[in-house]
């Protein structure tokens, strides 16, 4: 038996400070702390956080405004490039350090944030950066203009990454911003407040604010914001909906997602099935565009599967520090309750349940991978999202059925398509109605490209020349 | 398609050109980027201490100590085979490499020096490294390495004839160089750099398990792309396959490019997360190297000591 030694990345390199105030005007304010963020996979404290009033949310938006008005909208777009391409820097600078807060803080394993999460956030600010000095050249009139205060709230599941995709276009348009990390994963963002420091952003450009659904209340319904930007689930991206309406806010949604992951019969099977694993077990399927929906051509059925089964027998579940973890933490306690309620009533709808067999740590908050066969349209696991390494298989007999199959359903924010055929990939990919259709891959995300819904997946794109557009005056 | 079909279905298979092509095509394809994908991230798995300590002496289990050079000589293969035998003259408990690999004309020499001694003695043979001689000659020159005390033979495919789709004279090559090995283990190199695709690959392994290969190897060693990562990996998922339906097990070889410790664990991980454990012992997978033996003892006494000595405390052959 080969077994490889634990291989723990030190945590040495971080230095949390027992408790953070607010980052306002470029400074931190102190305010009454009123939450705790634990590590989710051993349930020890990392650090305490404020949960921000109305009026600290309004002093917030106040030094945004301030900032708007006095410097970073009447900055030439170079000279806000050269800061974006200094933060893009220190973040690599710092990306070891930035990678293993992630971890501990949102229980991610260490190999995604280190070779995912943080190269993405630096290429973000690097991509945006260099859009800074060029926004006449973008396809929104020569001189187009900012929108001036945006409120942000992101959530916990890529804490940093989700930051970025917000700030970094915001920033590089001209906007400043206010935003919010999501409560139980607020720690890199306020290392980013410090990077914002290093960076010798003006002050007042960047805010951040911690708290929960009431902070990012105030801030979404704060009349001096002209801009809301909100990822998250559906159910709140309702109620923000319906608290701009009839403002001049402008908004964008990326909310939640039930992907289909469609593999024909003559799909390359083992690179298929590491799609389907990547798809689904990649951050413990705590990804709102995750291939939650495995349609396997029913003549296929038995191979994939086979093979399904023999290659989660491999994943490695638990300390998200090792090196060697594939699946990590489940964020909160909140989260593994609703991932455990959904799975068990697959199970009392009839679908059977699957997981290989693999040891759980004791303390923290932890998900065994897991499929449900026989899963069928009409089941619930099949149509809402769990947010979890929880997959339901489902078969279909022929293209036309793939799609509405994959169609019908409320969200529509991604779809991902196995065949060696590439007329079949274009066909499918003209019919699916989801925001990213990725073709023999799964989960891929570049700066460059855009990213955002269908349907009840949200509206507005993030990301590439298309990101733009939400942070300017179009 | 694999799992349904039965060893009697299988052999079948190699009846005609047009059978071989419709299996070998009827294959599932191999997406490169994700291939590359999988190999780069099974390559970032980290093996320390006891892990690292016990991957080091299997990968020195599965060394094929190999010289083809031009310039072999006697002296030089006698000096290969002491090596082979004892590694680490300084530590007895250094286990001895898998085999020793030579051209047919050395294997006189060999044999005696590692009669007695479990090294296997492997000898390339049918025209390696090109192939490019008449059957009647390659078969000779394999009979001759066997008479002469080669335990395992390494063969060429005949590369032009299967990039030109004439899939029934590799096969029946192949079959002829088994029957000629007799008792001796066949290892079928596909020679992947001259193949290029990953599908070539893949249907290349096929072919030549299906003709009674026991070994599949990458590389002679002698054209610029030798062993990778994911070539390796793509006929680690043939020979699985392979195994689930057949029955039968065939190992792999990758040779040519390999030189450090930490490559050849990468190695070892890619064996283990993609065949199996059951491919992890020396019977199963080998490495075709030279220099890299010296890497793995030298990592080995950085293990067992804490510290790092020169080069000049291993021998140089």
């Amino acid at each position: 038996m080969f077994e490889y030694a634990p291989a723990p990345e030190s945590r040495s390199i971080v230095d949390i400070k027992p408790s953070y105030g607010l980052f306002v005007n470029g400074e931190w304010v102190d305010s009454e702390v009123r939450d705790k963020t634990v590590n989710p996979a051993n349930e020890e404290v990392l650090a305490e956080v404020a949960w921000a009033t109305e009026s600290e949310v309004d002093g917030a938006v106040r030094a945004a405004r301030a900032a708007y008005e006095n410097v970073w909208s009447k900055m030439p777009g170079r000279e806000r490039a050269k800061y974006l391409f200094r933060i893009a820097r220190i973040i690599q600078e710092r990306g070891r350090e930035l990678a293993v807060l992630e971890s501990l803080d949102n229980g991610k394993p260490i190999r995604e944030s280190r070779d995912v999460d943080v190269p993405l956030v630096a290429a973000h600010f690097f991509y945006y950066a260099g859009w800074a000095d060029k926004l006449g050249y973008a396809g929104f009139g020569d001189d187009p203009r900012p929108l001036g205060v945006a409120g942000q709230v992101i959530p916990w599941n890529f804490p940093l990454l989700m930051l970025a995709w917000k700030i970094a276009p915001a920033l590089a348009c001209g906007n400043t911003v206010v935003l919010k990390p999501a409560e139980t994963t607020p720690l890199t963002a306020l290392v980013f407040a410090e990077i914002c420091q290093e960076a010798e952003l003006p002050p007042g450009v960047v805010n951040i604010v911690t708290g929960a659904g009431e902070t990012g209340h105030a801030l979404v319904s704060h009349p001096g914001v002209d801009k809301v930007a909100f990822t998250g689930s559906t159910e709140v991206g309702r109620a923000i909906a319906r608290a701009v309406a009839g403002t001049r806010k402008k908004l964008t949604l990326e909310l939640g997602g039930k992907a289909a992951n469609i593999v024909f019969e003559d799909a390359p099977i083992d690179q298929a099935v590491e799609g389907i694993v990547n798809g689904i077990f990649f951050n413990q399927g705590h990804v709102c565009c995750a291939g939650s929906r495995l349609l396997v051509q029913e003549s296929m059925y038995d191979e994939v599967l086979a093979a399904l089964k023999r290659r989660m027998a491999l994943l490695r579940v638990g300390d998200p520090l090792d090196k060697n973890t594939d699946i990590g933490a489940i964020n909160s306690a909140a989260q593994l309750e609703r991932i455990r309620t959904l799975s068990e009533i697959g199970s009392e709808e009839g679908a059977s349940r699957w997981s290989p067999p693999c040891e759980l740590p004791d303390r923290g908050f932890w998900f065994a991978p897991t499929i449900f066969t026989g899963v069928t349209q009409a089941h619930r696991i099949a149509r809402e999202e769990i947010f979890g390494p929880v997959l339901s298989v489902l078969t279909f007999r022929t293209p036309a059925e793939a799609v509405e199959k994959a169609n019908n359903t409320p969200y529509g924010l991604s779809a991902g398509v196995w065949t060696d055929k590439g007329s079949r990939i274009l066909w499918m990919a003209d019919r699916l109605r989801a925001g990213v259709v990725w073709a023999n891959t799964f989960n891929k995300f570049d700066p460059t490209s855009p990213f955002g819904g269908y349907k009840e997946s949200g509206y507005g794109r993030e990301g590439g020349r298309h990101g733009l557009e939400a942070y300017l005056d179009v | 398609m694999t799992a349904t079909a039965t060893s009697a279905a299988l052999a079948d298979i190699g009846r005609s050109d047009a059978t071989l092509r419709a299996f070998l095509h009827g294959l599932p394809g191999v997406d490169q980027v994700g291939a590359e994908q999988r190999a780069a991230m099974l390559a970032t798995r980290s093996i320390k201490t006891t892990a690292k300590a016990w991957a080091i002496d299997l990968a020195i289990r599965m060394v094929d100590l190999t010289t083809l050079e031009g310039a072999d000589t006697p002296g030089k293969v006698r000096a290969l085979s002491a090596k082979a035998r004892r590694p680490d003259p300084a530590d007895p408990s250094c286990p001895a490499v898998a085999a020793l690999c030579v051209y047919p004309s050395m294997v006189p020499v060999a044999a005696p020096e590692l009669a007695g001694s479990g090294v296997h003695l492997a000898s390339v043979a049918t025209a390696f490294p090109s192939g490019q001689a008449p059957l009647d000659v390659k078969l000779a020159d394999t009979k001759a390495a066997v008479a002469a005390g080669a335990d395992e033979i390494d063969m060429v495919i005949n590369r032009g004839a299967f990039l030109a789709g004439r899939y029934q004279e590799v096969y029946d090559e192949i079959v002829a160089v088994k029957d000629a090995c007799g008792g001796a283990h066949l290892k079928v190199i596909l020679e992947t750099g001259e193949l290029a695709t990953y599908d070539n690959v893949r249907r290349a392994s096929w072919l030549a398990m299906l003709a009674g290969g026991d070994f599949v190897k990458t590389s002679t060693g002698k054209v610029p792309v030798a062993a990778t990562l994911p070539v390796t990996l793509v006929m680690l998922e043939a020979v699985r396959d392979f195994r689930a339906a057949s029955g039968r097990q065939v190992g792999v070889k990758p040779a040519g490019g390999i030189r450090t410790t930490k490559d050849a664990i990468k190695y070892l991980v890619v064996v283990n997360e993609t065949a199996g454990e059951d491919w992890l012992h020396p019977d199963w997978f080998r490495f075709g190297a030279s220099t890299l033996l010296n890497d793995l003892l030298m990592q080995r006494t950085k293990l067992k000591t804490g510290r790092y000595s020169g080069p000049d405390y291993f021998t140089v052959d």
